[in-house]
């Protein structure tokens, strides 16, 4: 046996036994034991705020990050800071801000793209005009400027920095909700994501990079927003994504062979909508020169799999115990298992005292937290073909109780919020 | 409490000769700062007489010092970093010793971008005769961790600017043998193939490469590493896919031992999409009955197999399915 086939094993045999717990248990039970713990991830997530011990000093260049990871997470579990945090939490991100445009790590650090995608996410999580008003849209722009690499496409990540996928997207991301996507930053955009993609379908960091989940989601958001993904194979691309997800866990690894990893519920989790939103382009491609194929679902009716109870299975795996729902037709069928995501996420993912994680027996974090409430999010609402309306119960696993707040599926900002800031751009430009 | 020859005392700057001529510039975080982290004393000192070199930009041994000084307490401080390599420009820093400075720092922080970065920008500077140096290191990392992201990229980047490539397939040859499973050694395995000047493109090497995966999936058949490689062959010409008997024939092998394996079906799916055409052996192979079915109804069948096969992709394999014709028998 080798290293990869002995640790997908072991981790199976962990995420099974929960299963197992958890489709053994009564009726009462199970509500329970799926339950998401908001008031317990909220204390968790408030306490960071105001307070970090000396062991976040490897954090201190990712501070605008934390308070992204924290603001929100509270904003999809319906909460918003206190008047006086909020103040604090703005006041605290101009300083942040460098004097030449963007936001670093932390006061005094030199702008880099993604603690500028963090301030400004937290700032639009915030929403209100003290908050929206901080943010200098000019010199941000002239920032995003300087990080562009008009040779290859891409986007260093500071000053003298690395250039990988998530520049990319966290400059374009930003420059989409400032509306400030001027055709300089869009230049061989298409080409340098294009490159990035591999063999596989996935797309990697850098050109020739494995397939990597987070940059997949980066590569996809960012072309989705600059309206150049056409340059993707996007039918690989969705074939990779959806052969990410464990038969076994549910959740998503963030590569072939590799463990899967609650904040890839986000990552992985959240390229389905985006296919979605671009369904079109990605059914041409897939139907185009075949014979057999045409651009026109036939919609059949779901062949029954059969009721599958507990007592009837002898390894407890998310594939048996939260089958994909019927739909009606193929319009409203997301490209994976979103039941069985949410299954991972809430019974495998959740710490007893608050917080989020990456897998049974690993310690929480402040990004796991947010990563796997994002994902848990994007899968209660992805089946949901009117953004406004709340989802059926049938979409939500768990006591209905566990709805999330919608995040833009390609911002990963609290969807209200973004309306509103989007109106109050549009107001100022 | 024993006193090592390695533990050395920690002297604050304020207390040493050379700094004596610095006002530390303390941290503005505004007046009530939210995510406070509670540094330590050291923390707090290291970083004050940091932000008094940067303001007055002065690029000098004793700053060249101070940067490692916070990048062991904080390896993540990118600016610092970005100081630091304006220091060693300005002041000609000897890069053998940078190069002992990183290392040392290499194992505990393996998945530290800065690190990497730094390296890289380093080596550039080096040029070609670190090029056995560079390799040796990242193969130290992934002896570690076979799947290291950083480690990989920064291999490639190696092979590409400063040399390498003769030996790489053999290493990565030692590698698949303890775990055919690794995905980065077939990830890199591509990137050799298509990059090397000792090879000659995937053209070139498409033949040898077919058996030595075709082998691998007989090996393992269950390793999405070896299906996916297998397809990523002709990824510059997917017709070609359907015209190759060695393909075909992996295909079908694996499904006549097994029914329902998900990667030979998945392969299959593609293959009749691209215009593959089973002949009546084929079908009698692969349990499909023969007899007046259209491609379209073959992959119908394909998919149908799938969706009970591997349930958790089934909207996928339905939304596949939802797609071919509906045949006219």
């Amino acid at each position: 046996m080798s290293a990869t086939t002995r640790e997908q094993k072991a981790l199976e045999a962990k995420v099974s036994d929960v299963f197992r717990s958890f489709a053994s248990a009564g009726y009462r039970n199970r509500a329970f034991l799926s339950e998401l713990w908001r008031e317990e991830h909220l204390d968790y997530l408030l306490k960071g705020m105001t307070r970090l011990p000396a062991s976040f000093t490897v954090l201190d260049s990712s501070r605008p990050w934390l308070c992204y990871w924290i603001v929100h997470s509270m904003a999809l579990l319906d909460r918003q800071l206190d008047p006086a945090l909020q103040t604090d939490t703005i006041e605290f991100l101009k300083h942040c801000k460098d004097p030449l445009g963007g936001y670093g790590g932390g006061p005094g650090q030199i702008a880099h793209l993604a603690t500028t995608y963090a301030a400004v996410g937290t700032l639009v999580s915030i929403g209100g005009a003290q908050a929206l008003s901080s943010i200098d849209r000019e010199k941000i722009l002239e920032f995003l400027l300087r990080m562009k690499d008009p040779s290859s496409g891409g986007f260093r990540l500071h000053d003298g920095g690395e250039m990988d996928v998530r520049g990319c997207y966290t400059a374009i991301s930003v420059a989409y909700l400032l509306n400030i996507l001027v055709p300089p930053l869009l230049e061989k955009l298409g080409e340098y994501v294009a490159s990035c993609q591999t063999y596989e379908g996935g797309i990697g960091g850098e050109p020739g990079a494995e397939a990597h989940g987070g940059y997949t989601y980066c590569g996809l958001a960012a072309l989705i927003m600059a309206d150049q993904v056409d340059s993707l194979d996007l039918p690989g691309l969705l074939n990779w994504a959806a052969f990410r997800q464990g038969k076994v866990e549910g959740g998503f690894q963030g590569r072939t062979n590799k463990l899967v990893d609650g904040c890839y519920s986000f990552w992985q989790g959240g390229v389905f909508p985006l296919l979605q939103q671009v369904v079109t382009k990605l059914i041409s491609q897939q139907t185009s020169g075949s014979s057999i194929m045409h651009e026109e679902i036939e919609d059949d009716s779901d062949t029954e799999i059969g009721g599958i109870m507990p007592a009837d299975i002898e390894t407890f795996t998310a594939e048996k115990l939260f089958p994909v729902r019927k739909a009606r037709n193929q319009q409203h069928r997301p490209f994976h298992n979103p039941t069985a995501l949410q299954g991972y996420i809430l019974l495998c993912c959740q710490v007893l005292n608050g917080g989020l994680i990456d897998k049974p027996g690993k310690s929480k974090d402040y990004y796991h937290t947010c990563y796997c409430l994002s994902g848990l999010s994007t899968a209660q609402h992805c089946l949901s073909t009117n953004p406004e309306d709340h989802p059926p119960s049938s979409h939500v696993f768990g006591p209905y109780s566990n709805l999330l707040d919608s995040t833009h599926p390609l911002l990963n900002f609290h969807m209200k919020r973004y309306m509103e800031a989007v109106d109050y751009f549009v107001s100022k430009a | 409490m024993s006193s090592d020859d390695d533990e050395e005392v920690w002297i604050p700057l304020r207390e040493r000769e050379e700094w004596k001529d610095v006002e530390p510039i303390p941290q503005d975080d505004g007046p009530n700062p939210v995510v406070p982290i509670a540094y330590t004393s050291q923390f707090r000192e290291v970083m004050d007489y940091f932000r008094a070199v940067v303001a007055r930009d002065e690029r000098s041994a004793r700053a060249l010092n101070l940067t490692g000084e916070v990048i062991a307490l904080n390896p993540g401080n990118y600016t610092v970093w970005h100081f630091r390599r304006l220091v060693l420009e300005a002041i000609e820093g000897d890069l053998d010793k940078e190069m002992d400075f990183i290392e040392n720092m290499a194992e505990d922080n393996a998945k530290n971008y800065q690190i990497w970065h730094h390296r890289r920008w380093l080596a550039e500077k080096r040029g070609p005769a670190c090029m056995n140096a560079e390799l040796e290191f990242t193969a130290n990392i992934l002896s570690e961790d076979g799947k290291n992201y950083h480690a990989w990229s920064h291999r490639q980047w190696v092979l590409e600017k400063l040399g390498g490539w003769e030996k790489e397939l053999e290493f990565l040859v030692q590698m698949l043998q303890e775990d055919v499973y690794n995905n980065s050694v077939w990830n890199q395995r591509f990137f050799v193939i298509t990059n090397s000047p000792a090879i000659g493109g995937l053209v070139a090497a498409k033949d040898s490469e077919l058996k030595f995966c075709c082998d691998a999936i007989r090996f393992a058949p269950d390793n999405e590493s070896a299906w996916r490689y297998l397809g990523g062959l002709f990824k510059d010409d997917k017709s070609a896919l359907v015209r190759s008997p060695e393909v075909i024939r992996v295909c079908i092998e694996e499904l006549a031992k097994d029914k329902i394996s998900v990667h030979a079906l998945n392969f299959l799916l593609e293959l009749l999409c691209r215009g593959y055409r089973p002949t009546a052996d084929d079908c009698r192979l692969l349990d499909f009955p023969s007899e007046g079915l259209s491609p379209e109804q073959l992959a119908r069948q394909v998919c149908e197999r799938l969706e009970v096969a591997d349930s958790m992709r089934r909207n996928y394999w339905a939304w596949r399915k939802s797609l071919l014709k509906k045949a006219n028998s």
